[in-house]
């Protein structure tokens, strides 16, 4: 098992860029900058297709029962009831115990299923277990896992345990995706935001994920591009494409279409897959689908007529 | 210091408790003042302001709406002076405060005069009780200035409704001055949006929003040289998410203003099993 040693080297076989600090104020205006982008009429309806493209449908709630995660599903597979069209969600993210339904409504639909694992939202459990879960959701079917990080750990200075851990869940996720989530909000600022990306990149991720949308605060622009500033250093540096997935907050299509801006802007077209870049949200969905009969029947829209979800 | 400069006022449009420009940037000059001249953007934004309104309106008991109208009632007359300044004069405004009260007496006896206990062939105690419509849509009256928006606002404030009005487009000065005792009333944020400008450029936007539920074109209809053609337009627009289309009188009281913009919901609640 691969160890950190103190400090923060990373092992030299993977080349990775230096860590380095963020400049703060920097980012922000660039990030704000980024954001005044005005998009209209084509470009518009293309980047809230991609934007359902890119989603991870979630349900991530105690009262989540089959019933309501069947019915997620169903609107993952087919988004609008009145337009074929529309394209379906990339995956559909939910608890451990609820893949098995999410497994048996999305099979043959393309759609993905993702499960949260390794003690979500807080990570405080012992690796053992969290590994144990992990396993299980992978022999249950889902297609992806979303692991938290141990920030108790990132935060006392022990990223060898997080390093650890972080290989460990990659080794049983087989050919699972992992994705692993850094709860920024957590994380106390860019710098420890960068660190913990180039951490968990080197550590095997396929994605990083911003949030566990169970926090105080989640996804905000510049975190994301700290983040995908992260990822193009470390695809500059090995040619490793790392996928970014934004997460809690993202209600309107007006940020969905910010957030993919900044993708295109940083990464390029190569990211604006979903392949490589997802949306995690559970209301944005409805106000897309809005947005889109907004566009096309020129009449502006109300969610009494979207499902309630 | 004598020569001080005045502070010249430009009147802005009234969203979800404060008093934006108008989303385009654009004003125009009217009755000497510089006013918002609003966009469709505009109208979005206050429809969104009303619908996060509507909830605490709605729920708000009787008494207190009352209560609310009354405070209304007393803030336009302390403003008078004001009001005066911006419509035919200080008559027109007594009479506007007194419209308000009016209504403002009706919000709890409402549901004993509209709704009532109905007697069934059934072991069931069947009752009915009226409800509000939800976001009302205004197209004031061009005239008079104040007395036509409030003889159209007062009664679906009244029944628990909340409304995006879009302000004679003649004498808007009159319907900001308005806001501005609106926004010091009490009255909750978002629960009364006032635009000024051009209804023939906002009007159709609001009839057709999937999220207004009832439009009120008595300013429409009656407008002075106005255009039959445009009340009609408004209708089939509002016809896509089968509007409630309402209409009054630009100058009148009647307990029919309020009962157009209201919905009754009818229990059946079984007893003696």
């Amino acid at each position: 098992m691969p160890a950190l040693p103190g400090g923060f080297e990373l092992p030299a076989s993977l080349r990775l860029t230096r860590v380095g600090s963020v400049d703060a104020v920097a980012l922000e205006a660039r990030a704000a900058d980024l954001a005044g982008r005005s998009i209209k009429k084509e470009s518009k309806l293309l980047a809230l297709d991609l934007a359902i493209r890119c989603m991870d449908l979630t349900t991530l709630e105690g009262a989540d029962t089959p019933g309501k995660v069947t019915a997620l599903c169903t609107k993952a597979i087919r988004p609008d009831a009145q337009d074929a069209s529309v394209p379906s969600c990339a995956a559909v993210c939910v608890y451990p115990n609820l893949v098995p339904t999410a497994v048996a409504r999305l099979r043959g639909s393309g759609v993905k299923v993702a499960s949260v694992a390794t003690a979500f939202p807080s990570g405080q459990s012992p690796t053992a277990i969290k590994v144990r879960e992990v396993e299980e959701v992978v022999a249950m079917g889902a297609d992806e896992v979303d692991m938290v990080i141990d920030r108790g750990a990132f935060l006392s200075g022990r990223y060898g345990k997080v390093y650890d851990e972080i290989v460990a869940v990659k080794e049983v996720c087989g050919a699972a995706h992992l994705k692993v989530i850094l709860e920024t909000a957590e994380l106390g600022g860019y710098d420890a935001i960068r660190r913990a990306s180039l951490l968990a990149m080197a550590a095997g991720a396929d994605f990083i994920k911003t949030s566990t949308g169970k926090a105080a605060a989640s996804a905000t622009l510049p975190i994301q591009l700290c983040m995908l500033e992260a990822i193009r250093d470390v695809h500059d540096a090995t040619g490793r494409r790392v996928g970014m997935k934004a997460a809690g907050g993202i209600r309107t299509a007006k940020q969905a279409v910010q957030y993919l801006v900044q993708v295109h802007e940083t990464l390029g077209l190569a990211w604006l897959t979903p392949d490589l870049y997802r949306l995690g949200a559970s209301s944005l969905l409805n106000d897309v689908l809005m947005q889109l009969h907004t566009q096309r029947t020129g009449r502006y829209q109300s969610l009494d007529y979207f499902t309630n979800d | 210091m004598t020569d001080r400069l005045p502070v010249m006022k430009t009147y802005k449009l009234f969203i979800g408790g404060a008093f934006p420009r108008s989303e385009s940037g654009r004003v125009v000059e009217v009755e000497g003042a510089n006013v918002a001249l609003a966009s469709r953007k505009d109208v979005r934004d206050a429809v969104k302001a009303a619908r996060g309104a509507f909830p605490g309106w709605a729920k708000a008991t009787a008494y207190n709406r009352g209560q609310v109208l009354y405070r209304l009632a007393e803030l336009m007359e302390a403003r008078a002076g004001d009001l005066a300044a911006t419509c035919s004069g200080p008559d027109e405004v007594a009479r506007a405060v007194d419209r308000v009260v009016w209504y403002a007496g009706w919000t709890d006896k409402l549901a004993q005069v509209v709704g009532g206990a109905n007697p069934v062939a059934g072991p069931y105690f069947d009752f009915t009780v009226p409800e509000p419509t939800g976001v009302v849509g205004i197209v004031a009256p061009a005239e008079p200035a104040l007395l036509g928006l409030i003889s159209r606002l007062a009664p679906a404030l009244a029944g628990g409704n909340v409304v995006v009005a879009l302000a004679s487009q003649l004498h808007p000065l009159a319907a900001v001055e308005l806001a501005e005792c609106i926004a010091t009333a009490d009255v909750p944020a978002g629960v009364v949006n006032i635009l000024t400008g051009d209804p023939a450029e906002t009007a159709p936007w609001l009839a057709s929003h999937m999220d207004v539920n009832a439009i009120d074109i008595s300013g429409a209809v009656a407008a002075p040289g106005g255009d039959p053609a445009f009340a009609t337009a408004l209708e089939r627009a509002a016809a896509d998410n089968v509007k409630r289309v309402v209409r009054g009188p630009a100058d009148g009281q009647r307990l029919a203003d309020v009962e157009q913009l209201l919905e009754l919901k009818t229990v059946w609640h079984p007893i003696g099993v």
